[in-house]
């Protein structure tokens, strides 16, 4: 234990409103504390710079997952294990249920909350990529009411967020879709489990007669944050699939995704992988196109 | 609300037995159960929730007793390992196995990893060898090489099968 | 197991302390506590090699609470002792690696202390730093003695020179390995209580309570009797808890001294990933002359290990490295070149294996390179090559046991079903993006001291047995989880005929048990557990021949004469001394004889798979035949033949040492991966048995055995599978991916 705990604040709140309360008076005193999958692992390194938190983990109002005919909404504490056991995300949004069996081991996905694994803002978090490329929303509260943003949206650097001091990820808005969508998820991480990803690639697509209807494509661990590559799947959408692309796509690729050399893994290798996985997703469309060739 | 940083009571049930503890709010599960419940059963291998030996069952759950602050633990019921063994002392079958099969050597990761075998039965009493290492893939041990750990907890579904009365383990 | 057992030796008895352990009743140092306790910290060097100029206290802290320690405090000598004494407990003047202790801090409060920790400025001025065995070699600086060379050998065998000429083939090749951690689950922990009058005791997790003692005595300059070492429960070892306790418990012990106050220091995860010893990297380069069948001709040998900023244990590292660097192979010519250097990281030490798993991945990858490049096959060439019975070995060591190598491997061959995998992998690989492939590595490992080593240690076992006929094993052996205590229980209770219950172990206390050596290098049960064996046997003999017990005895009429025996003579208590075989010779100026007693004989058979999208690599099945002698208990030989597995393809595929300026940076389980649940194999373990005379019931040595093969059978495999020849471990996907990219 390399913190000094007496100098640590973590208190509960009766309800929302009073965290949001809180939240609204002093701003940039006090941050939420979810889990504590990630905040604890800091504290336990003496690198937990901030001392003052709210304990959130019992805010009902947050917990639990919706479904409607259009939406699944998944509240920000959800855990990894609930989002895993639920029956509509195993059936329409199986990369998120996956990401969240990767992530951690057991003893984790029962504390580490979804929003949690957003907001804590790690390029390399397991969901943001599956959530990107499910097109997901935010719902953000504070005192002043609630908004609703695209996840594509809230990361802006690393570490940075659309998110105010004052405010809160509530929820997460998965859009459902009535076509069946190719998906692709793959973290790569050399262990098996309990990996944190090198590289982590999420996509869905909507290929009809060998025409690349609609493509979604998001990565972790290659740039500051979980990046959405918009560019390209524009190079892809509208397009026959055919070999030759399969080279100019990876291009584009690399041209969107920035990776660095840390402790993990090396650029080049980040950058390869990246590349070999797009190959791969887009190799699956001709195989595979009603089942999601995700690989477990 | 008073915001001074001061230990707060927490009350628990830890092993059946309800208890209120003074702790500072993020003061680690961990070292309560261990420093002033004295429940050594339960140990630190890495303080960074990975290596899974401060394993417990947290209202059901296994959970890290290191990633937990004791501001989240009012009213929780916990189970540590000094907690799992029968009335009469005996070892559960989970236990039995372990010792049986060589699933323990060093035996310090056995606490955690018999409760999270423990916990895998009960959710998934007949698990497939590969439901057994995802189940217990958030407990790492070195010496074991994991095979004997895998043959005990197999050994345990088969003795279930043949064995229709109700056991703990 | 209630009634005596003549056939004790070779069941599975159940694990002596594993009632203990599955009930979390058993005590780690750090579930124990003194009353009026402080803990303890390390202050520690920030850089590689500096001189210290000052020291100061900064913050708002009550510094005058707060215990401190530097060298000026040392009662006795500044230095570990060990091997060359040049490891000082507390650095003064000048820091020769990153994490050298400095200062020691004491308080009551740990987070207070933390805080103090953190509030100590160090100025230190830089000096040029060695931070790889390549420099040190090249001499890039002068920081160890005149040549940076802790130690070298060199071992003749026949003419080297005059063999390439007449050769066929000459093959040359050149391997590396990697730093591993340990990553024993226990960290490092001791308690000292120290004080003039009644000199130092310390308790804590280690595995050579006798050589923390000799470090402690000198470090005091204490008699003997006033140091008492006491071993607890430990959480796994490996070679890490060999040297590295004399030091935390010098620590431990010096702040007890100047605070009066029982001190406990425990390191945290990232502490002892950071500051303790791993095993030596290593660089092999081999030279292979072969006749035109496939005979070898010569090999020359060049190992040189990084030991690190000092000596410790690296003389014997090296020691055994060389001795097994050719092999389980008969070569008339042999030469073998060998030096550890060193650099200024934290000392490397002892590990599993102990330089015999650098030393044996490089011979053995460079004989899948040989037989590829004279036409033959990987198991074709072994097969020529194999050492038998009347051969000698490149210390001109003349086999005298049975072995049949040709036949192990045969058997392993066939278990693993290697032929059928190679046929059908080769087809399967060409249109798949999944790469299949078998690889095998056939090895020895001597057990026991290397040459004259256990003559030195002289070890000693004692046996005693209560008026009530309860018998305890007296030794320094630890049980570290390898299962000494399940052992040495089965061995005195067939030797005494009596039922495994009524032997219990004496807890390793250098003030109770006599010195039976260290606990490492395979000994534990061929050395130590013959002794256990014999010092039965002279306590059955007392009994027989005071004439209170007859042959054939029941347990009741074994307690019956115990009490008989206290009541007229008084204790009851064996001991056994080691004696060395017969005809056994070593001469360690020339490195020239009988290495070791015995030697085990293994050849284990990888399956793996590359994805050639990821370049991830998997061990998928594993075959681990081996020949060990006489099994004791044959599920815990299992237990640690799977480790010793798993750690190897941890070594292999996901363990990598991450330096920066001679500092380890992904000291943290997280970035630092060791082999989960869910990524080790299945592992199939078979013994051959070929009892060994001078071993308890036939046994051999068995723990280090496991670490030495998988490396090298996993990366022949990825071989077979990507036709890429790799010579590095750890084989990081990174490092595959460039492999692959350089071949296309």
């Amino acid at each position: 234990m390399r913190a000094f705990i007496p100098g640590y604040q973590l208190i509960t709140p009766e309800s929302l409103d009073q965290a949001l309360t809180l939240l609204a008076q002093e701003p940039g005193r006090w941050k939420p504390f979810a889990g504590g999958t990630d905040l604890m692992v800091l504290l336990e390194a003496g690198k937990l710079q901030h001392k003052n938190y709210v304990n959130i983990w019992s805010v009902q109002e947050l917990h639990g997952i919706s479904v409607t005919d259009s939406t699944v909404k998944i509240g920000a504490l959800t855990t990894y294990s609930e989002i895993q056991a639920h029956p509509v995300l195993q059936l329409e949004f199986r990369m998120l249920c996956i990401a969240a069996s990767e992530t951690g081991g057991l003893a984790i996905q029962n504390r580490g909350t979804i929003g949690g694994n957003i907001v804590n803002a790690s390029p390399a978090a397991d969901s943001p990529p599956a959530l990107l490329a499910y097109d997901a929303q935010l719902e953000l509260v504070s005192t002043k009411g609630g908004r609703r943003i695209p996840y594509s949206e809230f990361h802006r650097g690393y570490k940075e967020m659309d998110l105010g001091e004052d405010e809160l990820l509530a929820s997460i808005y998965l859009p459902r879709s009535d076509t069946k969508l190719i998906q692709y998820y793959r973290k790569v991480g050399t262990r098996k489990a309990q990996a944190i990803s090198k590289v982590c690639f999420a996509a869905v697509a909507d290929v009809r007669d060998s025409t690349i209807e609609t493509v979604r494509i998001a990565l972790g661990s290659v740039a500051p944050i979980p990046l959405r590559c918009k560019a390209t799947e524009s190079f892809l959408e509208g397009k026959l699939i055919r070999e030759s692309f399969i080279e100019l796509a990876q291009s584009e690729l690399g041209r969107e995704i920035a990776p660095i050399t840390d402790v993990r893994s090396t650029k080049e290798y980040r950058l390869q992988v990246s590349q070999n996985l797009l190959e791969e997703f887009l190799r699956s469309f001709n195989t595979l196109r009603y089942e999601s060739p995700i690989s477990l | 609300m008073d915001y001074s940083i001061t230990p707060i009571a927490v009350s628990l049930t830890v092993n059946g037995q309800s208890q209120t503890v003074e702790a500072f709010p993020m003061e680690r599960l961990l070292d309560v159960l261990r420093e002033q419940l004295r429940l050594t059963g339960v140990k630190e291998g890495c303080g960074e929730g990975e290596c899974g030996a401060c394993t417990v069952v947290f209202n059901g759950e296994i959970v890290n007793s290191c990633l937990i602050p004791m501001a989240q633990v009012d009213g929780a019921e916990i189970t540590t390992i000094e907690g799992v063994a029968l009335a009469d002392g005996q070892l559960n079958r989970v236990q039995q196995a372990f010792v049986e099969f060589g699933g323990a050597q060093c035996g310090i990761c056995t606490p955690g990893m018999v409760l999270a075998a423990m916990n895998l039965l009960e959710r998934n009493p007949h698990p497939s060898e590969s439901e057994i290492r995802d189940g217990l893939a958030g407990n790492l041990c070195r010496c074991t090489g994991y095979m004997k750990i895998f043959e005990a907890v197999l050994h345990v579904c088969e003795s279930r099968k043949e064995d229709t009365l109700p056991n703990s383990g | 197991m209630n009634d005596a057992d003549k056939n004790l030796m070779g069941a599975s008895a159940p694990r002596k302390e594993g009632r203990k352990k599955v009930t979390g009743a058993a005590l780690y140092i750090d579930d124990i506590s003194f009353p009026g306790m402080l803990y303890g910290v390390t202050v520690r060097s920030p850089l590689a090699r500096g001189r210290v100029n000052n020291i100061s206290f900064t913050g708002d802290l009550p510094w005058d609470e707060i215990t401190k320690v530097t060298a000026e405090d040392i009662p006795g000598e500044n230095y570990v002792a060990l091997i060359l004494n040049d490891q000082p407990y507390l650095a003064k003047d000048i820091v020769n690696h990153p994490e050298e202790p400095l200062l020691l801090l004491a308080h009551e409060n740990k987070y207070l202390l933390e805080k103090a920790r953190r509030s100590v400025r160090i100025e230190i001025e830089e000096l040029p730093a060695v931070l790889n065995l390549e420099d040190s070699l090249n001499r890039k600086h002068v920081i160890w003695g005149s040549d940076n060379v802790f130690k070298s050998f060199l071992v003749n065998k026949g003419d080297v020179d005059q063999a390439w000429s007449r050769a066929a083939f000459v093959i040359e090749g050149t391997y590396e390995t990697g730093a591993q951690e340990q990553l024993y689950i226990e960290n490092n922990g001791v308690i000292a209580v120290a004080n003039e009058r009644d000199g130092v005791t310390v308790w804590g997790s280690m595995q050579c309570p006798y050589y923390v003692h000799k470090a402690l005595v000198k470090l005091f300059n204490l008699p003997e009797e006033k140091v008492r070492v006491i071993q607890t429960e430990t959480g796994g070892g490996f070679g890490g808890k060999e040297e590295y306790p004399s030091l935390i418990a010098g620590h431990a012990a010096l702040l007890a001294w100047k605070s009066g106050r029982p001190v406990k220091v425990i390191y945290d995860r990232a502490e002892d990933m950071v500051a303790t010893t791993k095993r030596h990297p290593s660089r092999t380069q081999h030279r292979t002359a072969v006749d035109a069948n496939g005979k070898l001709l010569a090999m020359e040998i060049g190992f040189v290990i990084d030991g690190g900023a000092y000596c410790t244990l690296s003389p014997v590292v090296l020691s055994r490295g060389t001795i097994h660097a050719a092999g389980p192979y008969y070569s008339p010519n042999v030469r073998i070149r060998s030096s550890a250097v060193a650099t200024n990281t934290p000392p490397q030490g002892a590990f599993r294996g102990f330089g015999a798993p650098q030393s044996i991945f490089a011979l053995e990858r460079h004989f899948d390179r040989v037989a590829k490049t004279i036409g033959l096959s990987p198991e074709e060439f072994r097969r020529r090559n194999f050492i038998r019975r009347g051969e000698t070995t490149a210390t001109n060591q003349v086999i005298q046991e049975e072995v049949d190598l040709s036949a192990l491997l045969d058997r392993a061959l066939n278990l693993s079903n290697y032929y059928e995998k190679r046929e059908r992998f080769e087809k399967e690989n060409s249109h798949s993006k999944i790469k299949k492939g078998v690889g095998f590595a056939s090895f020895m490992h001597g057990a026991g001291f290397t040459g004259s080593g256990e003559v030195y240690l002289a070890s000693v076992v004692g046996l005693e047995a209560s008026a009530d006929g309860l018998v305890r094993v007296l030794s320094a052996s630890t049980e570290i989880g390898q299962g000494t205590n399940t052992i040495f229980c089965q061995i005195a209770a067939e030797t005494l005929d009596l039922p495994y219950e009524s032997i219990e172990i004496t807890q390793p206390d250098t003030s109770v048990v006599p010195n039976s050596g260290p606990t490492v290098a395979s000994r534990t049960c061929m050395i130590v557990g013959k002794l256990v064996e014999s010092a039965a046997l002279s306590l059955k003999q007392t009994l027989i021949g005071s004439g209170l017990l007859r042959e054939g005895y029941s347990p009741a009429e074994f307690k019956q004469a115990c009490a008989d025996f206290h009541k007229r003579f008084g204790p009851l208590r064996a001991t056994s001394k080691y004696q060395p075989p017969e005809n056994v010779f070593w001469d360690d100026e020339k490195y020239q004889g009988d290495a070791y007693g015995a030697y085990a004989w293994a050849v284990y058979v990888a399956e793996v798979s590359v994805d050639m999208y990821t370049y991830e690599a998997r061990v998928e099945d594993f075959v681990a035949l081996q020949e060990v002698g006489k099994v004791i208990n044959p599920v815990l030989a299992a237990g640690q033949i799977e480790g010793g597995v798993a750690q190897a393809i941890g070594f292999t595929l996901f363990e990598n040492v991450v330096w920066q300026d001679g500092r380890m940076v992904n000291n943290q389980m997280t970035n630092y991966i060791i082999p989960t649940a869910a990524d080790i194999p299945p592992i199939h373990v078979y013994f051959e048995e070929n009892p060994y005379p001078f071993g308890p019931a036939g046994a051999k040595g068995i723990g280090e055995l496991p670490m030495d093969g998988g490396a090298p059978a996993i990366l022949n495999a990825i071989e077979n599978a990507t036709g890429i020849s790799f010579t590095q471990v750890p084989l990081m996907p990174e490092m595959l991916m460039n492999g692959l990219g350089r071949s296309e």
